[in-house]
């Protein structure tokens, strides 16, 4: 088979992977449990189908209460807001994967579920010391002066630490879905997973960038 | 009927029986039928297809958890691997400690074409040295064949495989012959950077060398090179490496390659095999001993059939293991008879003894020259590159530890992944808002990871045995574990750790982090870097090694080994390309000795 060929078949192959998002698998789409006991469900398996494609909650069950999910979507958006780039990451389900994240059956996840819980109680604890109202009711300054004390870990104050900590595991968290999904990749200017007929390497713009050239 | 099920393995007669489909199976496999044999192969896993079952394209987001690595899929959702890891469900083996600097955990694959689906396709020759370390040095063993027994073979692997690279007469460093390999991928900017820097510091960068075919394999010439007077191999051969398409340049290599452009034993191995019509596979048949008759020969192999749970037995002339070094071991130590108490093949009391992985060590950099570049595709050929080869073989003696290490690295504007703009404060000094997005823009693409992978020499301390209690699944005694480094390891981490922070320097970056001075620290765990070998060692004496020269057994005449068990070193050169070459090696001895009778 000539390149030529392979790259026609594999694009069309391509466009009915994309094709496939939205569409959901047989499998029952399981309820969400409102409690903050970690998920006793299954994992995907050692032989999953991977021409599939999955979304949030249909592996196991989700977590986010309303209100949790007004947390979530407060401080994502405040970590990825919309700019003249890209939307912001609730706008592009980010809240939906951060739910399947912390819900998941696996040891890391189960970590990362009590940081995440614990980190929005404190939040709103903390918004209702400060300002008298959750965290997702402020207004952005006032959500600001909070985050402001807790984003940078080396810095934060003794009694901010264990906060702190929160905030920058949440905030790998919202960046690591939004960057995955297309408009976070186009935000990025990922020209990549395309098939070439050639390779020539870098443009002679990005050689004379790093001094190369 | 290729893929078969117990009940016809069973009735058939062979020539021989090949345990395991990875890189040693697959070429014995490979060189036994193109020569006319008759060859069952015996797979743990399941029927693997990836020209039907590898995603090629799709993106994080439509993986769960984006695709990230979970206990059930370590190295990522869409990584090819099935029914694998340092787990397998149901198959559990032991550790006598636990603890980093003595634990060795276990990589396995429970599929068709084993490792080789996911592997990182890096295909180094060893060169002279490897070969002789002792006579070197005075540690370790010798291999009972040198570098000019080998070389026709890893000649014959690169041309079949396909295997990309340059020829930099380097010391230790073999060249390949004209026609050998395929033309190196153009570098990245972070590939020149590097080479730029380091070499300004005297280490050279150059041409990495993997199974990735950057052009069509030389389907008119190549043929007749690897099967001479062989005209049936040839057309199969030839036919068969038409189907392969060239490398498009996307998509990750670790997922597998359904257009076949990159080596995994279901892409080049098995395929033109089973066109002689001489191979049948049987799969999800989990060997568990060789069987051995009154004359001191082995018969065949008992096995459990996975699908059904019985135990069943398969007979041929010869039998040969290629089921990964450490599978190896354990199907020989669970072979126990009169004559053999301690397990098949174990008169020397070597069997299991002298495991090695390989050293590794890891750290990246933030470099500015980097930020903001242009965009452009960096997928290229899907990995490594460019490397940097062992440098100071002159200064061996000056450097506290006997051996040397290769530098894998990497840079540049990969497919934004979970890990993408993860544990950015330490350059973004703790931003978020609109200023995080301008800084995930700025800093993609401007870290360069390095790897070090060096050589571990064999000691008494790292080796396996079958566990006294502990049984799988399917009642199959397991393998408990023994690991210790010397201080050649542990030194050898702490050098590549310095080495890297001063090429990162070098570039005008930032060390992420710092670099580690203690080498017991900087030294990954035994097993992660996934290069076991040892345990059957080859040798020159009957009493102190496995096998002889030929990769059979001292004790069992039709017996051979030809997965990475029969090492007596583990050069920093990733095992993959030598176990292919060596197993061609065998497989060659093995039909020369049919021919005359004498198996």
């Amino acid at each position: 088979m000539d390149r030529r060929t392979t790259i026609k078949w594999m694009l069309a192959a391509a466009t009915s992977v994309s094709s496939l998002r939205g569409v959901a698998l047989a499998k029952t789409v399981l309820a969400s449990p409102s409690d903050l006991r970690a998920s006793a469900a299954k994992g995907y398996g050692t032989d999953p189908n991977l021409l599939n494609s999955y979304k949030p909650g249909e592996l196991w069950p989700l977590t986010f209460t309303a209100k949790q999910r007004r947390t979530a979507t407060a401080l994502s958006d405040l970590i990825i807001p919309a700019d003249d780039t890209s939307p912001s990451a609730s706008a592009v389900g980010v809240i939906d994967f951060l739910d399947e994240w912390i819900s998941a059956p696996y040891e890391p996840n189960h970590k990362d579920r009590k940081v995440v819980l614990d980190g929005f109680r404190w939040i709103d604890r903390e918004s209702a010391k400060r300002f008298s109202a959750p965290f997702a009711a402020l207004e952005e300054a006032r959500q600001k002066a909070i985050c402001d004390d807790i984003c940078y870990v080396p810095e934060a104050k003794p009694r901010f630490a264990k906060a702190a900590q929160f905030f920058a595991r949440y905030r790998d968290l919202t960046a690591g879905g939004f960057y995955t999904t297309p408009q976070g990749r186009k935000d990025l200017q990922y020209v990549g997973n395309m098939p070439l007929e050639r390779y020539d390497g870098p443009p002679i713009e990005a050689l004379k960038k790093a001094g190369l050239a | 009927m290729p893929f078969i099920t117990s009940a016809t393995a069973t009735k058939e007669a062979y020539d021989v029986i090949v345990v395991g489909s990875g890189a040693g199976g697959g070429q014995s496999a490979y060189t036994l039928t193109m020569d006319g044999a008759r060859v069952l192969m015996l797979e743990a896993g399941r029927k693997y297809d990836p020209v039907s079952e590898t995603p090629m394209f799709q993106t994080p987001d439509l993986a769960p958890l984006r695709g990230k690595g979970t206990s059930d899929k370590p190295f990522g959702f869409y990584d090819a691997t099935i029914d694998g890891g340092w787990q397998v469900p149901g198959e559990p083996y032991t550790q006598s400690r636990t603890d980093d600097a003595g634990r060795f955990d276990w990589w396995r694959a429970r599929m068709l074409g084993g490792r080789t689906n996911h592997w990182g396709r890096i295909s180094l020759r060893n060169g002279p040295y490897d070969f002789k370390p002792y006579s070197r040095d005075g540690l370790g063993f010798d291999w009972p064949i040198s570098y000019e027994d080998m070389a026709p073979y890893y000649d014959k692997v690169e041309m079949l495989v396909g295997v990309y690279g340059a020829n930099n007469g380097l010391e230790n460093t073999p060249d390949s012959p004209p026609g050998c390999l395929l033309p190196p991928p153009k570098p990245r900017v972070s590939d020149l950077l590097v080479e730029q820097r380091a070499g300004k510091l005297g280490i050279p960068v150059i041409p990495g060398h993997r199974a990735v075919l950057t052009q069509q394999l030389d389907w008119k010439t190549s043929p007749a090179k690897l099967h001479p007077g062989n005209e049936t191999a040839q057309k199969i051969i030839a036919d068969d490496m038409q189907r392969r398409a060239a490398c498009f340049w996307a998509t990750p290599c670790g997922r597998g390659c359904s257009i076949r452009a990159n080596y995994q034993s279901t892409t080049v191995h098995l395929p033109p095999a089973l066109a002689t019509g001489k191979l049948d596979i049987l799969t999800d048949a989990m060997v568990y001993e060789v069987t051995l008759g009154k004359d001191g020969r082995a018969t065949g192999v008992g096995f459990v059939d996975k699908t059904t749970g019985k135990h069943q037995h398969v007979t041929a002339r010869v039998v040969v293991l290629a089921a990964s070094a450490c599978e190896t071991v354990r199907i020989l130590l669970n072979s126990k008879s009169a004559q053999f108490p301690h397990g098949l093949a174990n008169s020397s009391g070597k069997v299991g003894k002298y495991i090695m992985d390989t050293v590794g060590s890891s750290l990246d950099g933030q470099v500015p020259l980097l930020e903001d570049m242009p965009p452009h595709n960096e997928d290229a050929a899907g990995g490594l590159q460019m490397y940097v080869p062992w440098w100071l073989y002159q200064h061996a003696g000056e450097l506290g530890f006997a051996r040397g290490y290769h530098i894998e690295f990497g840079g540049g504007k990969s497919m934004p992944g979970l890990g993408t703009a993860e544990g950015l404060e330490w350059v973004t000094g703790g931003s978020y808002g609109k200023k995080f997005k301008q800084d995930a823009r700025r800093y993609y693409g401007s870290f360069v990871g390095f790897d070090g992978r060096g050589e571990m020499i064999p000691n008494e301390h790292s080796y396996c045995e079958i566990d006294p209690k502990v049984k799988d699944k399917w009642g199959i005694p397991v393998l408990r574990f023994h690991w210790k480094w010397s201080d050649h390891e542990t030194r050898q981490a702490a050098h590549m750790q310095k080495t890297f922070a001063g090429i990162i320097e070098a570039m005008g970056g930032r060390v992420n982090g710092k670099a580690e001075t203690d080498g017991a620290k900087a030294i990954a765990p035994g097993g992660s870097i996934i290069h076991e070998v040892g345990g059957a060692m080859m040798g020159a004496d009957p009493k102190k090694s496995v096998t002889d020269r030929w990769c059979q057994t001292w004790d069992v005449k039709n017996l051979f080994v030809t997965d990475g068990a029969p090492f007596a070193s583990n050069a920093d050169k990733n095992p993959t390309l030598t176990i292919m070459a060596n197993a061609w090696r065998v497989a060659d001895r093995i039909l020369e000795r049919m021919r005359q009778k004498e198996l």
